[in-house]
């Protein structure tokens, strides 16, 4: 390390260990061991100290008259304590500095703040969307008391307030640690929330000529320590001690957001960034966060069709094969939203029919300064890796519409990609001989396959991208694929063996296997050595493989 | 570990029975003479005769939901006891009240309220678990059906066999 950071020594309940400097006095126990409560407090945000809930006892050493510390018998520092509790939030750690993080005036902090806390609250938990995951919850099962000493009237504050089109704000269960003012002001940079009124009636309001629209807004109920912020789209929706938590990442960008899908019996209910501090920190935009309904759509594809009619799908994966061999000449689209193993699955299938014109469909938008890149496919440089789309992506499209349109190109496979978005329209499609569709909702492009085979979403299956910077990141099976509709992998798996691969691969882990032997840039890899928080790859990935790029 | 139990050293009489099972006759005569002359009475005409106005205060029979004073669905759609529930015998599916509703403030009851008889065992852990006071088990212990699609009661059936549970529950009354 050529930035050495010194480290201090710090005694922290009795036990000296040593952190770096500019470590928080709050993280430096958090490390040791000792969690101190705390509600304003985010390591991702500014320390206020408004909570009041973090006070610890804090001593210095001992100074003799020489202004050196005076060394005790035991070779260390004797301690000075401050005879007063101290927040431990807003403080850095110093050499010698000593605390008490669980000690009686401590814990008489703590109780004397909690019941401040609660002297409003309305305590309607069994309604409340928070409850099972609220720091208010745990923190007064600690420190709280089972009766109230507040004989007065509690105040009344708004319930149910539209602060903006997606966040909905209970002011009664607001504990006024303005982790949404700050989150607004420096992560989301759009200072629209602050405080109002004053003393037992202050309460968190937006601007008067704004509303909290930001992209971003949703971020602000996943770090309110209490329910005061809530999800509109997720309220009164499902309590949370019912979803199972499945890791995996976002799919509508080329960052590939982090996430966390809370599932229960099959369905997606909402979904929730998780901390990755080399990919997206603990945030993720309200637009990706939001996209998953069309995986519960009512028109998902369900079951197999050829020629528009209901198959099984051993007649269907049969006629796939039959029809588009028999076309003639052919070319393949696949969707930049597949995975690597489905990616290289589809090479093996294209390089099995003997296809040598493929391309992926890029998607690119306005990078939004904050996360969202321009890339909007999830899985570019995993295509690029795979060699399915050049340092280009896109290029061979016109090529490939003009084919089919002037007829040299009598049969496609698209793999998740709807062709009238690539410059065709269902009349040229029609020209077709065989059509060969594999995706999840009816097109403009299903609708003219001649072969059709129902695929599964990005929450129903396993397997893995490259994002944007070369990151490999995993996706994990949240739900089941409704109806009859199967994992990609397995649908391009049975039609490369029946195309006369000779890859006998029997589970995704296989396919991994495989595609690592065969891609230099995963060798070695495999599906677990990647890791929850993803695997950084040899820088420039694409670079490496421009040369072995698409014809 | 194996250890040996040492069996009791009957005497002569009593390996042979015969004076235990003569004594056991005894029993059985004495009862039947009582039976003759009417003393007990051990038949009940199940279900015209019933033992219902017996059943004790803490019977526990069907579980059902309860309105409280105002008419008010005391259920809140919290999901404790869908989650307590050992045989998964409940299913819930949370509603929102609107801004019209006259208990707007309580802002939540179940849209649909499920519990399926053929599953429930009456442990009365739903009952127990309620931070509301609204799923209470009442007498009813007959519950039948002619198919599995009768056997679970929702939330109309579940409140007509529940009727309403007096006692405030102070907490989502307004002025409070």
């Amino acid at each position: 390390m050529s930035t050495e950071v010194p480290l201090l020594n710090v005694q922290i309940d009795g036990v000296w260990l040593q952190f770096p400097k500019g470590t928080r006095v709050i993280e430096a126990c958090s490390k040791a061991g000792k969690f101190i409560p705390r509600y304003c407090y985010h390591p991702k945000l500014s320390a206020p100290g408004n909570c009041r809930m973090c006070m610890v006892e804090l001593g210095m050493p001992k100074m003799g008259p020489d202004r050196k510390p005076i060394i005790g018998s035991d070779g260390r520092p004797e301690i000075a304590w401050i005879p007063r509790p101290q927040i431990s939030c807003a403080q850095d750690i110093a050499e010698g500095m000593a605390v008490r993080t669980d000690s009686p005036m401590v814990q008489e902090c703590r109780k004397g703040v909690m019941e401040f806390l609660l002297i409003n609250h309305p305590l309607d938990c069994p309604i409340c969307d928070q409850a099972g995951e609220c720091r208010l919850q745990e923190f007064s099962v600690e420190y709280g008391q089972s009766s109230s000493r507040f004989l007065e009237r509690k105040v009344k504050k708004p319930k149910n307030v539209e602060l903006g089109p997606r966040v909905t704000l209970d002011a009664e269960r607001c504990v006024l640690c303005s982790r949404c003012i700050r989150f607004m002001k420096e992560v989301a940079q759009d200072d629209v929330l602050g405080f109002v009124d004053r003393g037992g009636f202050s309460t968190i309001a937006c601007h008067p000529d704004k509303t909290l629209e930001s992209n971003y807004s949703l971020n602000t109920v996943d770090i309110c320590p209490v329910g005061a912020l809530t999800s509109t789209d997720f309220r009164f929706k499902m309590r949370v001690w019912f979803l199972k938590e499945t890791k995996t990442i976002d799919v509508n960008d080329g960052l590939g957001c982090n996430i966390i899908i809370g599932s229960r019996e099959g369905r997606i209910y909402r979904i929730t960034p998780r901390e990755n501090n080399d990919v997206n920190s603990n945030w993720i935009p309200d637009s990706h966060r939001l996209n998953f309904k069309y995986l519960h759509d009512e028109s998902r594809l369900t079951f197999p069709m050829v020629s528009g009619k209901r198959s099984s799908w051993a007649e269907a994966l049969t006629q796939a094969v039959n029809s588009i061999k028999a076309s003639g000449n052919l070319a393949m689209v696949v969707s930049a939203r597949l995975t690597n193993e489905e990616l290289y699955l589809a090479k093996v299938l294209a390089i099995a029919l003997g296809i040598t014109l493929w391309d992926v469909l890029p998607r690119i938008g306005e990078p939004d300064g904050i996360l969202i890149p321009a890339d909007r496919n999830p899985n570019t440089s995993g295509a690029q890796i795979l060699g399915l789309a050049g340092s280009e992506p896109g290029r061979q499209l016109p090529k490939i519409a003009e084919g089919i349109r002037d007829g040299s190109i009598k049969g496609v496979l698209s793999i998740g990609e709807d062709l009238t978005k690539c410059g065709l329209s269902p009349v040229d499609l029609g020209k077709l001989k065989s059509l060969v569709v594999v995706d999840l909702l009816p097109n403009a492009t299903t609708a003219a396959a001649s072969v059709l085979l129902p695929g599964s979403g990005w929450a129903e299956k396993r397997g893995s991208m490259v994002n944007i910077k070369g990151r490999l990141q995993r996706l994990n099976k949240a739900v089941d694929a409704p109806g009859e509709a199967r994992d990609d992998w397995e649908i391009l798996n049975d039609l490369a063996t029946a195309s006369g691969s000779a890859l006998s691969l029997h589970s995704i882990e296989d396919v991994f296997r495989a595609m690592a032997q065969d891609t230099p840039t995963f060798a070695g890899l495999n599906l677990s050595k990647i890791g929850d928080l993803g695997l950084q790859l040899d820088p420039k990935p694409v670079a490496a493989v421009s040369s072995t790029a698409t014809v | 570990m194996a250890y040996t139990v040492r069996r009791p050293n009957l005497t002569f009489w009593e390996k042979l029975y015969i004076p235990n099972i003569i004594a056991g006759l005894l029993i059985t005569l004495k009862h039947l003479k009582k039976m003759l002359n009417g003393e007990t009475k051990v038949i009940m005409q199940y279900p015209e005769e019933k033992w219902d106005s017996q059943l004790p205060e803490y019977y526990r029979g069907a579980p059902t939901l309860v309105k409280d004073d105002h008419d008010r669905e005391r259920c809140v759609s919290c999901q404790l006891c869908e989650f307590i529930c050992p045989p998964r015998a409940i299913t819930i599916t949370p509603g929102e009240l609107t801004s019209e509703s006259k208990f707007a403030k309580v802002e939540k009851a179940p849209k649909e309220f499920l519990i399926d008889m053929t599953r429930c065992i009456y442990c009365g852990l739903c009952e127990e678990v309620c931070p509301e006071q609204a799923i209470y088990l009442r007498k009813d212990y007959a519950i039948t059906g002619e198919n599995r699609a009768e056997m679970v009661h929702d939330k109309v059936k579940l409140y007509e066999l529940g009727g309403v549970m007096h006692g405030l529950v102070h907490k989502w009354n307004p002025d409070k």
